[in-house]
């Protein structure tokens, strides 16, 4: 800042001028960028016959006839609405179930990775054993390797395990995805941990699970959230790992997979897209606005995922 | 009492007797203790999977039995080998650290990578040996010869040209703007990164549907189109352009990405030597070229190579948005339509090889680059 004031007399006039076509040309391209994302909120809002008979702009061009309602998410969220019948069983749309099962599927889809990562992390970081090194190389060398390879193989094991629509199954398959990654990352900041932290603790006849439980775990809470939100949100927003070891029963269903039956089942039911769609964005949407922080040191270190 | 001796890294004991000893020990407590956990935890999911009990209660159940689980699996672990004797203890330990880790890397990932290769060559069943037959029918099919052009056309160079264009042009130009607005340009561009795949895709719905004109629109690209007086179009389906149009989704949900992390660059080049080059008189443009762009190359080919796999994997928005119809079909949604709606087995099997071999060189890449920058492997 300081030093750009050294500079900016000479050629005072052209630098303004440029500065304020900067201004100009940031905010019309933000405005592009979030137009999308405020078209599906408007449309959220407006009556189901209004969707689908003009378009959301019309809410700002025509602002006197624009109507707005909650009935959309109550649909979507099996709320039942009131001086209206229920809807039959068919055209339920389920997206509470679907929030739910989305949830039990992320969360320890997160935390069992990071567990065994952290782990093993430390473990090749800090305990001298035969094969170290090259089973770290083999683990870091699966990073190569994309999650399509596995889905014949481990389909078929789920067959004969009758783990497929189980969430253990999708579980540990995010687990598998995930661990080259995690183990990767952790070790990159567990093995830059100081020595003389150990040592001491080791004098004092700690065992490594100890040091591990009571120091690495809460020295290494940067790395541990960085990766989290990373992983958290992967395992939000997919949807392969999901249709394929999930399967179609709709009582396990995840929210990503309930908005692709509804974008065919429902095509031109556009208002209960647009609810639905919003709500699985809510949750991303908190994650990233509370931790943006971590998020951007994670994204940073997570360009590799493989 | 030697303490230290643990991190010091002391050489194990040799011998072949001590070896296989040590070998065997670890083999079983690194296979079995996970396995057995994996047993008790399996039959409750089994359970909780055939139950009618309310669907919250089984949510709260599998999320502790699961994350207990894997806790209680180090505890037990770690709590019996600390009972055993100090030679042993030392042997062993390190495999409740690792072994879980290596159990299901070699389960998920080294495995199938092999039992994938073997398939390939196998029929739908995976019955008959058929040899290269999958392969001939996925480098010769239709539906595959065109997933090559979308993918590496206009996924891979249109789709990642445009991401880090954008995203470099948009850091560029933040980076000179009052650094509150520039916290929320970023936030606001950067948000759609934490949108899924099928998210995007019901949003770009209200950009590109089509209406015949006369008709009222409700897509904003045909309101606009026919406001200004002409015809309404199909995006979607007109061939080969609407893969771009698939394309562009993408570089709305990356472009973010990149200008976070290119910002994160240009933020770090020392500000003298920017004074410098402005002191000596070059004008922003130059400053550009020899100064910001040699500056932050290495940050700029990690940025490529990560949105490079990205598209060549890409499946989720091509699947909602067409379901890989009117040529817009990708590698990724082959491999998943011969999975499911076709089921042969083999031809998955070949393109997820094929989908290995066009990832691996890049991947190796950019983990070259990555480490570079992290000095990881010291």
């Amino acid at each position: 800042m300081t030093s750009a004031t050294l500079a900016a007399p000479r050629r005072h006039r052209r630098f303004r001028f440029g500065r304020v076509m900067v201004y100009v040309v940031m905010i019309a391209i933000t405005l592009l960028w979030i137009t999308p994302t405020i078209g599906l909120l408007v449309s959220s809002f407006r009556p189901a016959d209004d969707v689908k008979t003009s378009g959301w702009w019309t809410v700002v061009t025509n602002p006197e006839r624009a109507r707005f309602t909650l009935d959309n998410y109550r649909v979507v969220l099996g709320i039942p609405i009131p001086d209206r019948p229920a809807p039959g069983g068919g055209t339920r749309v389920g997206m509470e179930v679907a929030l739910i099962n989305t949830l039990t599927v992320a969360l320890p889809a997160t935390i069992i990775p990071i567990l065994i990562a952290a782990f093993a992390a430390y473990g090749f970081a800090w305990i001298d054993f035969p094969g170290r090194r090259p089973l770290f190389i083999l683990v870091v060398a699966m990073l190569v390797v994309p999650l399509q390879i596995s889905l014949v193989p481990i389909l078929r094991d789920y067959v004969a395990l009758r783990l497929g629509g189980t969430y253990l199954g999708v579980w540990l398959a995010h687990t598998g995805f995930g661990l080259p990654l995690a183990v990767y990352l952790l070790y990159n900041y567990i093995s830059t941990i100081p020595r003389d932290i150990f040592e001491s603790a080791f004098l004092d006849g700690a065992t490594h699970f100890t040091i591990f439980t009571r120091l690495i775990l809460p020295l290494s809470m940067p790395a541990l959230a960085s990766f989290a939100i990373f992983q958290f949100l992967w395992t939000w927003n997919d949807l392969l790992v999901a249709l394929v070891f999930l399967g179609a029963e709709p009582r396990v269903q995840v929210v990503t997979q309930r908005l692709l039956s509804l974008l065919g089942q429902f095509g031109q039911e556009w208002h209960l897209l647009t609810a639905g769609a919003f709500i699985s964005m809510i949750v991303p949407l908190i994650v990233f606005f509370s931790l943006q922080r971590f998020f951007v040191r994670g994204l940073m270190a997570g360009s590799v995922k493989g | 009492m030697r303490p230290t001796r643990e991190i010091t890294r002391s050489p194990e004991p040799r011998g072949i007797g001590a070896f296989l000893s040590t070998t065997l020990g670890r083999l079983i407590v690194s296979l079995f203790v996970p396995a057995i956990t994996f047993l008790v935890l399996y039959q409750i999911f089994i359970f909780l999977r055939d139950t009618q009990i309310p669907q919250w209660i089984t949510a709260i159940i599998a999320i502790l039995w699961g994350v207990g689980g894997v806790l209680a699996l180090f505890t037990l672990s770690n709590y019996l080998i600390e009972q055993l004797e100090p030679t042993w203890r030392r042997r062993l330990i390190p495999f409740v650290f690792v072994g879980p880790a290596l159990a299901i890397l070699t389960w998920y990932l080294v495995l199938p990578t092999i039992r994938s290769l073997i398939a390939s060559l196998y029929d739908a069943r995976g019955i008959n040996f058929v040899g290269l037959d999958n392969y001939i029918y996925a480098f010769t099919s239709q539906e595959m010869l065109q997933s090559y052009r979308n993918n590496f056309l206009f996924w891979m160079i249109f789709g990642t040209g445009m991401s880090v264009g954008f995203g470099l042009l948009i850091a560029v130009l933040v980076d000179r703007t009052h650094p509150v607005f520039e916290t929320i340009c970023k936030a606001l561009i950067f948000m759609p990164m934490v949108i899924s795949g099928v998210g995007a895709s019901v949003i770009w719905k209200f950009i590109y549907e089509y209406r015949p004109t006369g008709s009222t629109q409700i897509g904003l690209l045909n309101g606009i189109i026919t406001a200004l007086g002409f015809e309404s179009q199909g995006w979607l389906l007109i061939q080969p352009w609407n893969n771009l149009f698939l394309v562009i989704i993408m570089v709305w949900l990356q472009t973010g990405y990149s200008m976070v992390i290119l910002s994160a660059a240009i933020k770090g080049i020392p500000s003298d030597l920017l004074e410098a080059g402005r002191i000596d008189g070059a004008n922003e443009f130059q400053i550009f070229r020899s100064i910001i762009l040699p500056s932050i190359q290495g940050t700029l080919i990690t940025v490529t190579t990560t949105i490079i796999l990205f598209t060549l994997k890409i499946f989720d928005i091509v699947q909602s948005m067409t379901g890989g119809n009117f040529g817009t079909q990708v590698i990724a949604n082959v491999q998943f339509v011969q999975l499911f709606r076709q089921v042969h087995n083999g031809r998955a099997a070949a393109i997820a090889i094929i989908l290995l071999l066009a990832v691996l060189p890049v991947m190796y890449y950019n983990l070259r680059q990555f480490n570079k920058q992290t000095e990881a492997f010291r």
